[in-house]
Parts: C-alpha cells; structure tokens; sequence
C-alpha cells in the first residue's frame, strides 16, 4: 500500500523513525547477532579461553538427550496447552453467541484473566494443587490420588499445563467470539429453515467459516505455549522434578543462568530464534491469503 | 436467535456459569487465603470463607513484605510495576506512532529498509535473547534502573503496523488539504492525525501497560536490588521454598495487589481492550 499524498523533507522521516531504529538495532539486533557469534564459540569454565569451534555447540546439542528430551517436552506440552486451550474458549464462545441475557456480564468475567501474569497464575494453580496444604491436592489424596507434583512428572505436566491454559482462555474467547460474531446470520437461518439440528449447523457452517480464526488462534497458542509460559513454570515446577516440564526456553535460560554455558545456550537461542521466525512466517503468509470459502 | 429450543438456551447458561466459576476459583481461593492467618491456612483442609485478617495481611505487605522472604514492602514493588508499566505503554505508543507516520506519509531512501528492520523484531521475544540482552544493558551501566527495565522492551513492531495501518485508512483528501492550507508535516501530524488515532492509542494502551505489567523474565534478571523489584518479581521472591516455610496469606495478599491494577484496566477499558487484542494481531 502506498499513500498518494505524501510530505516531502530531506530530513524529518529519519528524526522520526530514529528513536525505533536506535532501540531495535541495540537491544534487538546487536543482542541477536551476538547470540549467533556466541553459539560458535566455545568457552571454558572460567571463561578464560575462548576458542572459534564453527557449528560444534549445534552438533553437542543434538547429540545430547537432554535437549532432545526437552525438545519432546515441550511438544507435548504446547500440544496439550493449545488443544485445550482452544476447545475450552471456543465452547465457552459459542455459549456466549448464543445468549441474549447477561451475554456483557459473562464476558466480562471471562476475560480477566487476560490481565493476570503468567508467573502469577503459576502461583495461584500451584498453591491450589500444592501436596500438604493445596485445597485441590486435599481434594485429590481424598479420592485416592496420591497427588504431589514435586515429586510426580506426570502431575508437574498437568499442573503446567492447567495453570497455562487458564491464563489463556479469555484470549482465545476474545477471537472466537469475534469470529463467531462475523458469520452472517442469514446463513444460520436458511439452515435452520432447512431443518439443520444446531450440531449440525456448527459443523456445517460455523466450524468451517471459523477455519481462518482457528488457524490464527493455533499458531499464537503455540507460540504462547513456546515462551510466554516461562513464568508459569518458573513460579511452579522451575522444570522438575527432574527435567519434566524442561521446556526449550526454560533450558535456555537455565542452561545459561544457572549452569552458565554460554556457548550452548546461544545455540539453543539461535535454534529457537529459527523457531519463531518459521512460526512467523506461516502466519504471515496465512494472514495475507487469509482462507476464505 | 435463529430460533427457540429452551434446551439449548439452557445448555448454554449451564456452560457459561460452569466456565466463569473454574476461571474465578482460584480468585476465589486466593483472596480468602489473603484473609486468613497462616495457621488457618496451614490447618488442611484451609477454610473457604474469608477470614478476618484481611486489614492485618494487607498492611503488612504494602508497608513491610513478608517476614520470613524477602522484606521489600510491596507499596514500593507497585511503585516500581507501575513506573514499568507507564512508561512501556507511553514510550512504545510515541516511538511506535511517529516511525509508523514516517513511514506511511514520507518516500525516502532506505524507507523500506527500516520498515523491514521493524518488522523482524515482530519475531524476537525476549525470552530467545535474554543473555546478549542482559549483557548489552550491563555494559551500558543500566542494571537496576527504570531505564534497564523499561528501554529493552520499548521496540514494538506490533504497535507500529498498528499505526501503518490506521493511518491508511485516513483518506487522502486530509493530507492534500492540510497541504494546501500551508501546513508542514508536523502541524498534520498533531493537528489531524494524533487527533484521530485517539481511539488506536487508547486500544494500544491497554495492552501494553498489561505487557509491562506483568513482565517476568526480564526483571528477574536485571534487577538485584530489593527497591527496584515489580510486583511480580516480589511473589516469587515471597515463596521461600517448602509449603510451610512459605507466608502463603501474605503472597496471597501480594498476588491480589499485584492482579488488581491491570485487572481493572482490561474491565474499566474493556471496549478498547476487545478492539485493540483483535486489531493488533491481525
């Protein structure tokens, strides 16, 4: 797009677009560019010798179990994060399209959580779910569970991925409600007319014209699920017991911070940094076609 | 309503009420462990009505944090989650606004090039460069400062296609007039465009003072200094490890204060925040 009028100035455009440009390029690029030098270099303990090695982090890495592991973990965790996380809201968006009363009060208590940080809800969910005195854990040693996520790989998952999926219902609701409310009534109608059952006309008519904003909700869930939920898991399993909610950018930070492998952790960066950027651009590219029937 | 099936009508109610109760639980649960003493909430199962205590634990942590954590008072820690959250929403809504008129009412050289610069920040979330970051803001002294907190997280491409495009929705007739009334660009920009984006930076607001808000990972690393902790930062530091060591009615109380702000925003700007989440991320 291009605009027909425009100003013209020798200088102006760049005073204005200076301050963004100066930002990006010292705390997005320069910080880039050196995590790509760094993942070639390898360090020794004391960071006294630094040495040149090419693409030998990247080779250690994916020799190592550990971050193939992770690499799982984190796959199934955004896997059960974004199928959740999504069936969940669009149930709950297509209740609240449906209603007449109260539709305004429902919203409004269904998106605050939007407003809640990812650290907190961790900490909300894992006093909850904690083994002596959570509510939840109580519930659970009541019904035979012998719930303690501090110690069960299996619990520290659900607990993850519960607290994640809370925080992010309101967000998805938003979307779906907003998709649900573009399809034109005129459609729903004519079906109905025909003798359509509302399952039917859902999985007839809405469910496919809600493709696109499904589609979009996916990819932003799974970026969610990727990094956002740093906080919930730092707040609650901090990756154990053992490394069973080890997701990729909490290795990162871990393996950088704590253990201060520097060499690897760039690599891991970098490697996650491909990551987003090919998320990036399926959603870009999905955007600008946008699926249409 | 496309037609009347009290069924379904009531299915639905059924469904919304169930949602919004599992949503509010924790809330719930949250608050009236803010009011109980810690031997309440310590005797399993802890009681579900509230307390009595609620004056007690919230003076405490505004005026004096935890006792057994850290003791940062966490009147300062909103202080300091406010200043981040401000000036996050303002400084990206200024930069973000003037680049995005530089490029959409300019043709200069090397335009292009700075908005595909912008555009690749879109995919770099701070949580993959965390450690050249860190570094970057060390070495230029910024450690456990508002400008270390804030500078970093500043760039946003998000608001900038916003604004790029807003302001081609704007007709052309504005700019071709204001031009012929002998006006400069600077003159547009505050006279015809700021006025009209009001509604964009309204929408904007909202979802960055939410981000400042509620940064986590960022913070954490650079802020060593008890003064200069967020909230968020100040419950992690609360939870001293062990379900007994930990004041859980003073981290509750803490966790309460620390949702309340950008709580009321998203509710008190609700109409905004719907339009600025949807706009945003197209």
């Amino acid at each position: 797009m291009e605009k027909r009028v425009v100003f013209r100035s020798a200088w102006l455009p760049y005073l204005l677009v200076a301050p963004q440009i100066a930002i990006t390029i010292i705390f997005f690029f320069w910080p880039a560019f050196q995590a790509v030098y760094q993942s070639l270099l390898s360090q020794d303990a004391f960071g006294l010798h630094t040495e040149f090695v090419w693409f030998e982090n990247f080779k250690t890495l994916f020799a190592d179990d550990h971050y193939l592991l992770s690499f799982q973990t984190t796959a199934i965790f955004s896997l059960l994060v974004a199928s959740l996380g999504l069936s969940i809201s669009l149930l709950l968006a297509v209740a609240a399209d449906r209603i007449v009363r109260g539709a305004f009060i429902f919203k409004t208590l269904l998106i605050w959580p939007y407003a809640v940080a990812p650290a907190i809800a961790g900490v909300l969910w894992a006093f909850l779910f904690a083994p002596s005195i959570g509510i939840l854990g109580y519930v659970l040693k009541q019904w035979g569970v012998p719930w303690n996520y501090m110690l069960n790989g299996d619990h520290a998952m659900i607990l993850v991925v519960v607290a994640s999926v809370w925080k992010q219902i309101s967000y998805n609701f938003l979307f779906f409600l907003a998709g649900l409310q573009s399809i034109p009534r005129s459609l729903m109608e004519a079906a109905a007319i025909d003798g359509a059952s509302p399952f039917r006309r859902f999985w007839t008519i809405v469910f496919p014209l809600l493709s696109p904003t499904t589609f979009f909700l996916l990819v932003v869930n799974i970026v969610y699920a990727f990094f956002d939920t740093f906080g919930v898991i730092d707040a609650t399993t901090q990756g154990g017991p053992a490394t069973s909610t080890q997701i990729l950018v909490y290795k990162v930070y871990y393996d950088g911070v704590k253990a201060a492998d520097l060499g690897g952790s760039s690599a891991q960066s970098v490697i996650l940094m491909c990551i987003v950027i090919a998320l990036s651009v399926i959603q870009f590219r999905f955007v600008e076609k946008k699926v249409q029937y | 309503m496309v037609e009347n099936r009290p069924w379904m009508t009531a299915f639905y109610y059924v469904t919304l009420t169930l949602g919004v109760l599992v949503v509010a639980f924790p809330l719930y649960v949250t608050f009236v462990a803010s009011t109980l003493t810690l031997e309440q909430i310590l005797s399993v199962p802890m009681p579900l009505i509230p307390g009595d205590q609620f004056m007690n634990n919230y003076s405490q942590v505004l005026t004096g944090g935890s006792t057994r954590g850290a003791s940062a008072p966490v009147g300062r820690m909103m202080l300091n989650s406010s200043i981040m959250a401000l000036v996050i929403a303002f400084g990206k809504i200024a930069i973000s606004i003037i680049s995005a008129f530089a490029i959409v009412y300019f043709r200069f050289p090397l335009r292009n090039f700075f908005f595909w610069m912008i555009f690749i920040t879109l995919m770099l979330p701070v949580e993959v460069r965390i450690i050249p970051t860190f570094k970057v803001v060390a070495d230029l002294g910024m450690l456990d400062s508002y400008a270390g907190l804030t500078l970093p997280l500043i760039a946003s491409a998000t608001a900038t296609f916003l604004f790029r495009q807003f302001f081609f929705t704007i007709p052309d007739e504005l700019a071709e007039a204001a031009r012929m009334d002998g006006a400069g660009p600077m003159r547009f920009f505050w006279d015809v465009v700021l006025p009209l984006s009001k509604t964009s930076i309204a929408a904007l607001f909202v979802i960055q003072f939410i981000y400042g808000w509620n940064q986590y990972l960022w913070p954490l690393l650079i802020t060593t200094q008890e003064s200069m902790y967020t909230t968020v930062i100040g419950i992690k530091r609360m939870i001293s490890g062990g379900d007994a060591a930990t004041e859980w009615n003073l981290v509750m109380a803490t966790a309460i204060l620390a949702m309340v702000p950008p709580a009321l925003v998203v509710i008190l700007m609700q109409r905004w925040f719907v339009k600025g989440l949807v706009e945003t991320e197209k």
